[in-house]
């Protein structure tokens, strides 16, 4: 479980998270829907412990000692150590932990499969890797110690549409597989449809709405809510002929 | 793993023992770092090891009076050739007492003594050629006062200094129509060209005895005497009563300055090797070859060039080793506290701009003379490069790349060695070639305190005013500086992850 009470954040002099209330439920996945500078990337550094709130409280289900072995964290194209291979990269936690090689293998081998990684992929740099791949590669990454916790930010932001239709249809089945506590930010309204059954609009730091896509699309909180929802909808002339 | 066994070997060669000192019943004997002080230092080997009593030991081209005086005050050499004015004016501050008795009473104190005036003075002089001296019927410098459309040439040294023009001008009421800065060793040729009409000389210069030119005649007494003596360790003088005494009686009042002026001709003109040139003074030609066996001058060029870039060599490596097992931590220790970076940058920066040869006069009070104060001077040169580029390689990583080691819970030294300092090696081992490139050049200035290397050879040059000689220990360094870049470039390979090397 994942809690957010009241929680004020200033970076910069200016406030980027406003007196947000939040609560997502262990083993669903939450969307936080937001254009860029809404606060919802603040909002998952202050989950993971890399920001402290100003006001309010944030409370995780986690090792506090060791954040690492609960919360995965994946961010756009990756994030990935360019001076390590693959294989190296995905086992950082792991080796931090002191897990021998042998199970490091294992573990790597299982999730290339889950991933839908190529296991000759697993010795190449992250330089000779494709957007998609590399993606999944720092799926690998932030699950390799299994934590009960996965959050990802904009993960399929950087991908060609091809690519980032087949890969979000493949984390769509991991999620549903691995029944993790995921929350995923995003500004893409079609990826919140997709992916959230619950949903937290922002706007300027401050929550807008929360509920399914449903609640938004039929009873918006307000005008901004209907409006920035029908700005990504496709025109539908455009539905009609696809 | 690699990185860390070339670390281990570095450390040990940095700990590697320095030569052992000098055995007690050697004579240290200096020298400054121009002809004249040269050749003498020579006679007075010579005449140590013809008195038999001790083994003379050479450490000459000891730059200028800092570092040599530096050198016998703190005991690290036992007697070289001074000049009674400066020792007045530079040692004693004292610039009244100009005869030899009190100098010797006031040095005392000291633990110094000096011998009886050798016999000649090496002093500022005025220089003009003889047909324009006849034809203005020049013979002191106050018939210069009548010639107001003369020119003149002055190194920049007499330009400056209170008892070189500034103060003549004042005391001869003197004014030319021209007055240029010229390197002293120019101003001949441009004199005997007729470009210049007057230039300023010292009165032993070995051209003054090959070039037909007239000394003006201090007539109103204006330069400062400069009476050449020996000045030495009295507690030497008096372990080796017999060589003093020896060194005394065929040395005082036995070179008059034709004799100096013909000597140093030897040496500057003829390029005679300074060895050489003392054994035709002693009259003693058996003992030139006995002086060649500690002497450097007479090595042959290949064992020269051996023992030169051992040297030099050993200088840098310990000298980049101990910059980098010191640089790379502070450079580390800046990139965590931005505050003392800000410091420490600073200090760093600050030692840079320290000239190098003031930075290895100040070695000498610490450490003294030879290896050990070129090290330390070394060192601090080479600490800039390397710890500017280790704060700026961790300073501008990716915040991304930071931030996601706290994620994967790597901390302390795990983030540092695994991430850290692989990703910026780029940077850091770019500061360390810099850092050892740089340092093959500045240790050439080493000889200056008789801490050898090739630059022994470039100091001697500069001194005989011979670009052979300066070659022949410049080539080498510039040859040594390229082969350091390769051998980085080498290391690079080991060090720097293959994803992060440039190139193909």
């Amino acid at each position: 479980m994942i809690s957010l009470q009241r929680v004020t954040k200033r970076l910069g002099g200016q406030v980027v998270v406003d007196d947000v209330s939040l609560l997502i439920a262990a083993g669903t996945t939450h969307v936080l829907l937001g254009s860029s500078g809404s606060g919802k990337s603040t909002i998952l550094r202050l989950i993971l412990g890399l920001l402290q709130p100003d006001a309010g409280e944030v409370k995780v289900d986690a090792d506090t000692e060791r954040p690492s072995r609960s919360i995965g964290y994946v961010v756009q194209e990756g994030a990935l150590y360019p001076h390590l291979t693959v294989a190296r990269n995905v086992a950082l936690a792991a080796r931090a932990e002191g897990w021998e090689d042998a199970r490091q293998r294992t573990r790597l081998r299982a999730l290339a499969e889950l991933a839908g990684l190529d296991g000759e992929l697993l010795d190449r740099y992250p330089a000779e890797l494709s957007g998609g791949q590399r993606q999944r590669v720092g799926l690998m990454r932030a699950l390799m110690l299994d934590p009960p916790i996965l959050l990802l930010d904009e993960p399929l932001g950087a991908l060609d549409p091809i690519t980032r239709a087949e890969l979000q249809t493949q984390l769509v089945r991991i999620f549903g597989e691995l029944r993790k506590t995921v929350v995923l930010v995003t500004h893409d309204v079609r990826e919140a449809f997709v992916f959230g059954a619950g949903i937290t609009l922002l706007n300027h730091g401050r929550v807008v709405q929360h509920g399914t896509f449903a609640d938004l699309a039929r009873r918006p909180a307000s005008p901004f809510v209907a409006e920035f929802l029908r700005a990504q909808a496709p025109p539908p002339e455009m539905t009609r002929e696809l | 793993m690699k990185a860390t066994l070339v670390l281990v070997a570095l450390c040990a060669t940095a700990l590697w023992p320095s030569p052992a000192p000098s055995q007690p019943s050697a004579i240290r004997v200096g020298s400054k770092s121009f002809t004249e002080s040269y050749i003498l230092g020579e006679i007075v080997a010579q005449i140590i090891d013809g008195a038999g009593e001790a083994r003379p030991e050479r450490r000459f081209g000891l730059g200028g009076t800092g570092i040599v005086y530096g050198a016998i005050a703190s005991g690290d050499i036992d007697v070289y050739a001074e000049y009674t004015g400066t020792i007045a004016q530079a040692i004693l501050k004292t610039p009244a007492v100009t005869s030899v008795e009190p100098l010797r009473a006031a040095l005392a104190p000291l633990g110094l003594t000096l011998s009886g005036p050798l016999g000649f003075e090496n002093t500022y002089a005025l220089a003009v050629r003889r047909d324009a001296a006849q034809r203005l019927q020049l013979r002191s410098i106050s018939d210069l006062a009548k010639h107001p459309t003369l020119r003149a040439a002055f190194d920049p040294g007499f330009l400056e200094r209170p008892d070189g023009w500034p103060g003549l001008k004042a005391h001869y009421g003197l004014a030319f129509a021209d007055v240029r800065i010229m390197e002293h060793a120019l101003t001949y040729p441009a004199l005997a060209n007729g470009r210049v009409d007057v230039i300023d000389v010292f009165s032993t210069d070995g051209q003054l005895a090959r070039l037909d030119l007239v000394l003006l005649d201090d007539d109103r007494r204006f330069f400062p005497p400069y009476a050449a003596v020996l000045l030495a360790r009295r507690a030497v003088a008096e372990r080796f009563p017999r060589t003093w005494a020896e060194l005394q009686g065929r040395l005082v009042g036995r070179i008059d300055t034709a004799t100096m002026t013909r000597l140093n001709a030897l040496a500057d003109l003829d390029r005679r090797p300074f060895a050489d040139v003392a054994a035709t003074f002693l009259g003693d030609t058996a003992r030139a070859p006995r002086a060649a066996r500690s002497g450097r001058e007479l090595l042959t060029p290949g064992r020269e060039l051996v023992t030169l870039t051992v040297e030099h060599l050993e200088l840098v490596v310990i000298a980049v080793a101990v910059a980098m097992l010191l640089g790379v931590p502070l450079g580390i220790l800046a990139a965590r506290r931005p505050r003392l970076a800000q410091v420490e940058l600073m200090g760093v920066g600050v030692l840079q701009t320290i000239p190098a040869l003031a930075l290895l006069a100040f070695m000498i009070p610490l450490f003294g003379i030879g290896t050990v104060p070129a090290l330390v001077a070394l060192c601090l040169y080479a600490l800039l490069p390397i710890v500017r580029n280790t704060h700026a390689g961790l300073a501008s990583l990716d915040p991304r790349l930071v931030e996601m080691t706290t994620v994967l819970g790597l901390t302390g030294w795990r983030r540092l060695a695994w991430i850290e300092l692989p990703l910026a090696s780029v940077t850091i081992m770019a500061g360390i070639k810099t850092s050892a490139v740089l340092t093959v050049g500045t240790a050439t200035l080493a000889a200056f305190i008789g801490g050898g290397g090739y630059g022994t050879l470039i100091v001697t040059g500069l001194a005989l005013n011979d670009v052979a000689t300066i070659l022949r220990g410049a080539i080498p360094s510039a040859v040594l500086a390229l082969a350091i870049h390769a051998a980085f470039e080498g290391l690079d390979r080991l060090v720097i992850p293959r994803p992060l090397r440039g190139g193909p």
